[in-house]
């Protein structure tokens, strides 16, 4: 059979990716405490156990809260920088933009200890409100790169047209651009989201004593008698990132099919 | 009659180092259809874009039905635009597009829906108003596009090279259907064009432009048979030129030309009294081929036919008169009986000395 060899290679690849990500689950309904085989028995005990633990909880809403303001502020910056950066030539263009882009290479130890650093001088205090700022200063290169190329692939005429049409640019923006870019506004959102609900070294850092769930998690592994709660855990957020994805994606290619415009490659 | 409802006074506009338009003087009728006609970077796009509000111009007037646009944003001038990619809008419907304009208007719902729907019909779209515009085909597009900038009646319609993407059979047929909607709706249609075979077709004037000026504003028919210089007389049709010395003759005027002897030629077709060396330009139509055994008609000279190109119905022939170092260009009807001449063929090509144009 020709491409056999490929074909195998593929499904060792993904096996690879995903058997490790099947253990979870596994693990999750597992009703011993120790993370071996032989299983011993079906058992949803280390679900009910997530339940009750306040910290927990506490944790997931602080990383939520993070990953929704952080998504938003870094798409809202993008917008304004995508935008400018498709539309306009000015002197410095290119260094700014490049400066604006230095975090995606910038190693986070290196961002979560300065920022730590400059909180500390300026006399303030850690709160999730230091780590949303760390992380839309990670999201926002992500961010750009994604809409860039939106604004990039819409016709400057389109534009024009509305204000030739009596429109101000105001309302153009918001009834011709808008619309036109959703999908790659969709895309920002969520691959910020997704860089900031598992960011760990910067969380870890500037969280102080709100912990952010990967904070939270990793704190768990100190005690192995907690390992079972986090597999339990683990399959809720693989469960749930695939819907999110799922979705996401649905929106994204729905909007596209609205515009008949061509793929370009999206999140997924 | 009124006042133009164009009017432009010395406009330039440059960016930077670089002027795109250099001293535009120019006025359109209401009613006209106008034709910017130029090769690309000729400044026709960015005097379009000037007109309608999306460049200021550095230097100079622009006036609108007598009113000064400096300072009138776009959006609240009275064009409206077709422009090169249409730009229909893609999320919304033929409908939608078509009465975008209107969305700004007082006028009430049900009375835009016949609007538009009125509008669709006079532009060929009866009943695609639900379609998504992103489904049409170019052709029908174009038509959106045109819709929608003349149901708000602007006093100018603006069209920048709006059928360079259609091919060539659909651009042809909208050539006509563009000119006749003009005459029923009566607007000013101002066409920025590169394609001169359109601008002689459509238009009432023609402004042809070179490097940010303006070098002739004539009818089509001026343009073509009257051009001004070399440049308009090589960017529209085709031109033979062949060097001439022109020469007083007692009380007329004479014009020895290569490839053709020397002949008595009128004072109209010497530009500004033109004398000594200068260029003889002739349309390929006005030269003919003599087939073996017609009879010599007009003045006569002899050549070789170097090549030959079938166009279907026509025939051109690349003929190189005696004397000369480089053909002329012939074109002849295929009419029937009459036989393709090989390259290689040595021929008789009359032509007539009223034909003659002459430029420095």
């Amino acid at each position: 059979m020709r491409g056999g060899g490929l074909r195998i290679y593929a499904l060792i690849y993904l096996l690879f990716l995903y058997a490790p990500i099947l253990l979870l689950p596994l693990f999750a309904f597992n009703s011993s405490q120790i993370i071996a085989f032989p299983l011993a028995g079906f058992s949803t005990r280390w679900f009910e156990e997530l339940v009750t633990v306040d910290a927990l909880h506490e944790a997931v809403l602080n990383s939520l809260f993070i990953a929704v303001v952080s998504a938003v502020l870094a798409t809202l910056l993008g917008i304004c920088a995508a935008r400018t950066a498709a539309r306009y030539r000015f002197r410095g263009k290119g260094p700014v933009l490049g400066f604006i882009m230095l975090p995606l290479v910038l190693p986070e130890i290196i961002v979560a200890v300065a920022l730590l650093t400059l909180i500390l001088q300026l006399g303030l205090d850690l709160s999730v409100w230091s780590v949303i700022a760390a992380h839309v200063l990670i999201c926002v290169p992500f961010s750009i790169a994604i809409l860039q190329s939106a604004f990039q692939n819409l016709d400057a005429s389109l534009e024009e047209a509305a204000v030739d049409l009596g429109e101000t640019r105001w309302s153009t923006f918001r009834l011709i651009t808008l619309p036109l870019v959703m999908p790659g506004i969709i895309s920002s959102l969520l691959i910020s989201f997704t860089i900031s609900l598992d960011e760990f070294i910067i969380a870890f850092f500037l969280s102080g004593t709100d912990p952010t769930l990967p904070v939270y998690l990793w704190g768990l592994l100190r005690f192995p008698s907690s390992l079972p709660v986090v597999m339990a855990l683990g399959t809720i957020l693989v469960v749930l990132s695939i819907l999110l994805i799922t979705t996401a994606e649905f929106f994204r290619r729905r909007g596209l099919a609205r515009t008949g415009a061509t793929d370009s490659g999206g999140f997924i | 009659m009124s006042g133009p409802i164009v009017a432009l006074k010395g406009v330039h506009k440059s960016y930077g180092d670089y002027h795109a338009l250099r001293g535009i003087d120019l006025e359109i009728g209401a009613g006209e259809f106008f034709s910017l006609l130029g090769p690309s970077g000729c400044g026709k796009t960015t005097l379009l874009r000037t007109i309608a509000g999306f460049e200021d111009a550095s230097e100079g007037r622009v006036l609108l039905d007598g009113r000064d646009m400096a300072g009138v944003p776009a959006n609240r001038r009275p064009t409206n635009m077709v422009f090169q990619t249409y730009a229909v809008f893609p999320h919304l419907s033929v409908a939608e597009n078509v009465g975008f304009g209107l969305r700004r208007s007082q006028m009430p719902k049900p009375e835009r829906a016949r609007a538009v729907e009125a509008m669709l019909e006079q532009v060929g779209l009866g009943g695609l108003g639900r379609r998504a515009a992103h489904a049409l085909s170019g052709g029908q597009r174009q038509r959106v596009a045109l819709a929608r900038a003349l149901i708000l009646k602007p006093k100018v319609l603006l069209l920048d090279e709006p059928l360079s993407a259609l091919d060539r059979k659909l651009r042809e047929q909208m050539q006509h259907e563009l000119r006749s909607l003009q005459r029923q709706v009566g607007i000013t249609f101002i066409l920025v064009t590169h394609d001169q075979e359109e601008a002689l077709i459509m238009s009432d004037r023609i402004a042809v432009m070179f490097e940010g000026l303006i070098a002739q504003l004539a009818t089509p028919e001026d343009i073509y048979n009257r051009p001004v210089d070399r440049r308009v007389a090589e960017f529209i049709g085709v031109m033979n030129l062949l060097r001439a010395e022109i020469r007083r003759n007692g009380s007329g005027i004479e014009a020895e030309i290569e490839g053709l002897g020397t002949v008595p030629i009128e004072a109209r077709q010497v530009p500004g009294g033109l004398t000594g060396a200068a260029t003889a330009g002739l349309r390929p139509e006005t030269l003919t081929v003599l087939y073996e055994g017609q009879p010599d008609r007009g003045r006569v000279t002899h050549g070789n036919i170097e090549e030959e190109t079938y166009y279907g119905d026509m025939t051109y022939y690349g003929v190189r008169l005696d004397g000369t170092d480089r053909p002329v260009t012939i074109s002849m009807r295929n009419l029937p009986g009459r036989d393709i001449l090989d390259p290689g063929t040595r021929t008789r090509v009359a032509w007539s000395p009223e034909a003659l144009i002459f430029f420095p």
